[in-house]
């Protein structure tokens, strides 16, 4: 990689211009969307009309839209479910993975071949939405958050990643352990998943993001607002324009209501939800970004 | 040597026991609703129950495919999927390739981490900000009217432009985040084939274009034959999230109307049909391009 960087292709001066500035303006797309929600949810509601929305830099410095969206009590309950599903899910998953990929990786482990086709297929081939949703109310399992964790604890993918990880774990070792008498419980706690940590951590991470993400299950299997994960809240106030949940309980008394155009109060509320649930994350993933990186490889290999 | 069954017992029963929950969840919740597809070629009734329910054979497949809305929807899937092919295919690879020309580590390590911040905010959001952006007083149409004098409409109502707003949201959300898995693989060509190159007079552009790219061809397959497996499915999500009565023209595509006719409308045996036709379509396009990428290129999912 070193001797690249001074050794090889010493190529042209503008070439070297034109791809600094495609990345320039590339990254500059990337950012603005959120960079505009950030600077008009902060901004003097007035100026947002004047200027249609459209701010290089923030007017002044107003949090009335942030006390509206912190008073909405709707949010809170959304983090907290979020919250418990996150934990929840990500544990139950976790634990179903170890515990499927453990004996899929046993050396000539009897029937390991079919039950690991039985394993794949699913990737491949599915019973689809209607199907899935009508077991899922024959089980009664409608309005139960347990829909959003147990069908979700076998993740075909995951498994096959751990497994593989587990496989490529030095067999010297496996063979040392159970000649000193380690049994399945043992060998899998013991000695493979306290060698597998990176790749654990990299599993976790992506299902933890999968759960906060989730909007689509619980939109169709959890109709009660006591039940509803943060997207299911930012889906009525971003997406259905629901004006009473985007404003809360306590904002008519605001005297942000007093002086403009509802439309763009509602416009600077939903700007400020975005950035209410949208940035803490985004201050994490640079952090965690080596994991999700290394993740993607660790998928690409098995391919 | 396989072990027997009994000898595997004897040994490994607890790893049998553990294999036991996995099993059971994947058996219940991805296996019984296959067995649930036949409500397909049945008259389901709720209160029948899907084996008591009354066969039609494929009376659902007819009716569906001989409505007038069979025809719209096929266009629209095939449209947007193609599109969303042809621009959001190769956007990552070329986010890649133009990375790999850069040598200052800091620069490169920034504009990747700036790429993937799409990825991680979540889909309902970008929708929304989608939604606030491209409304009537949206800071898009605030743009257009400034630079190019474009009289503001209400964009997102715009049926025209709907296929390009999903694809280009999508585009924006993932093109970072898929770049990685190129980028990774470009890391792993020989840097001799570049030196070599480079003493035979080959320029930039033209060793990306023989070395760097044919380095990356069996990652660029498998990750299109994947692509192509889900060639009806494609960005149901993102539709279902920005679409509306006056955008369904273009924007209905089999995932949406499952959606709308079988969860909120209750066809539940009509919708199953639809649905089964679609994944058995995939399906069959996975296996087809997977033959073909094994028998062209060597390189094949399995």
């Amino acid at each position: 990689m070193k001797n690249r960087k001074n050794s090889i292709r010493e190529g042209s001066c503008i070439a070297d211009i034109a791809i600094y500035l495609f990345l320039v303006i590339l990254s500059v797309i990337f950012i603005y969307p959120l960079y505009e929600v950030i600077v008009c949810s902060v901004s003097d509601v007035n100026a947002v009309v004047i200027h249609n929305s459209f701010l290089m830099w923030p007017v002044g410095f107003h949090l009335e839209a942030y006390k509206m969206v912190l008073s909405n009590k709707n949010i809170w309950i959304g983090f907290r479910n979020t919250m418990l599903y996150m934990a929840l899910g990500t544990t139950f998953q976790y634990i179903v993975t170890v515990f499927t990929a453990y004996p899929l990786s046993i050396r000539d482990l009897w029937g390991k071949k079919a039950i690991l086709i039985i394993f794949t297929v699913t990737m491949y081939f599915s019973g689809g939405l209607i199907p899935y949703f009508l077991l899922i109310n024959s089980l009664g399992m409608y309005n139960s958050i347990w829909v959003l964790i147990i069908p979700l604890g076998v993740n075909v993918y995951n498994m096959i990643i751990m497994r593989t990880q587990f496989l490529n774990l030095p067999a010297e070792l496996k063979e040392a352990a159970e000649i000193d008498g380690a049994g399945d419980i043992t060998m899998l706690f013991k000695i493979l998943i306290p060698l597998s940590g990176a790749v654990s951590a990299v599993l976790v991470l992506f299902t933890a993001v999968s759960y906060w993400n989730m909007w689509f299950d619980p939109m169709i299997f959890l109709t009660e607002r006591k039940l509803y994960p943060i997207q299911s809240v930012l889906r009525e106030i971003l997406i259905d324009d629901s004006s009473v949940q985007a404003a809360g309980a306590g904002a008519m008394n605001s005297k942000l209501l007093h002086n403009v155009d509802t439309a763009a109060v509602q416009k600077l509320i939903k700007y400020a939800n975005i950035v209410v649930t949208t940035v803490p994350i985004l201050c994490i993933y640079p952090f965690a970004q080596k994991y999700f990186v290394k993740g993607v490889m660790v998928g690409s290999l098995k391919g | 040597m396989t072990y027997s069954f009994r000898r595997s017992m004897k040994q490994h029963w607890k790893a049998y026991c553990m294999l036991l929950p996995g099993l059971v969840i994947l058996i219940l919740f991805s296996y019984v609703p296959m067995y649930g597809l036949i409500i397909a070629f049945k008259n389901y009734s709720p209160i029948k129950g899907i084996l008591g329910s009354k066969w039609v054979g494929l009376r659902h497949f007819s009716r569906f495919f001989l409505s007038s809305t069979f025809p719209q929807l096929l266009r629209n899937t095939v449209f947007l999927s193609l599109y969303s092919i042809v621009v959001g295919f190769p956007a990552p690879i070329l986010l890649a390739l133009v990375l790999n020309e850069v040598r200052r580590v800091m620069f490169k390590k920034t504009v990747q981490t700036i790429s993937y911040m799409p990825y991680f905010i979540s889909t309902v959001v970008v929708c929304g900000i989608v939604k606030a952006f491209l409304a009537y007083d949206g800071v898009v149409n605030t743009i257009l009217n400034t630079l190019f004098g474009i009289q503001p409409s209400s964009i997102l109502s715009n049926a025209k432009l709907f296929r390009s707003v999903i694809v280009w949201t999508q585009v924006w959300q993932y093109t970072g985040w898929d770049s990685i898995i190129y980028i990774a693989s470009l890391s792993g060509i020989d840097q001799q084939l570049y030196e070599s190159a480079r003493i035979d007079g080959c320029s930039r552009l033209r060793q990306a274009w023989h070395i760097t790219l044919p380095g990356i061809i069996p990652t660029i397959t498998i990750l299109l034959v994947l692509r192509l497996g889900s060639f009806l499915s494609v960005s149901t999500d993102t539709i279902l999230l920005l679409y509306g009565p006056m955008t369904y023209e273009t924007g209905d595509v089999f995932g949406t109307y499952v959606y709308r006719l079988g969860i909120k409308g209750g066809q539940y045996d009509l919708t199953t049909a639809v649905g089964l036709a679609e994944t058995t379509v995939n399906f069959a396009l996975v296996i087809l391009f997977n033959t073909l990428s094994r028998k062209i290129t060597g390189t094949s999912l399995w």
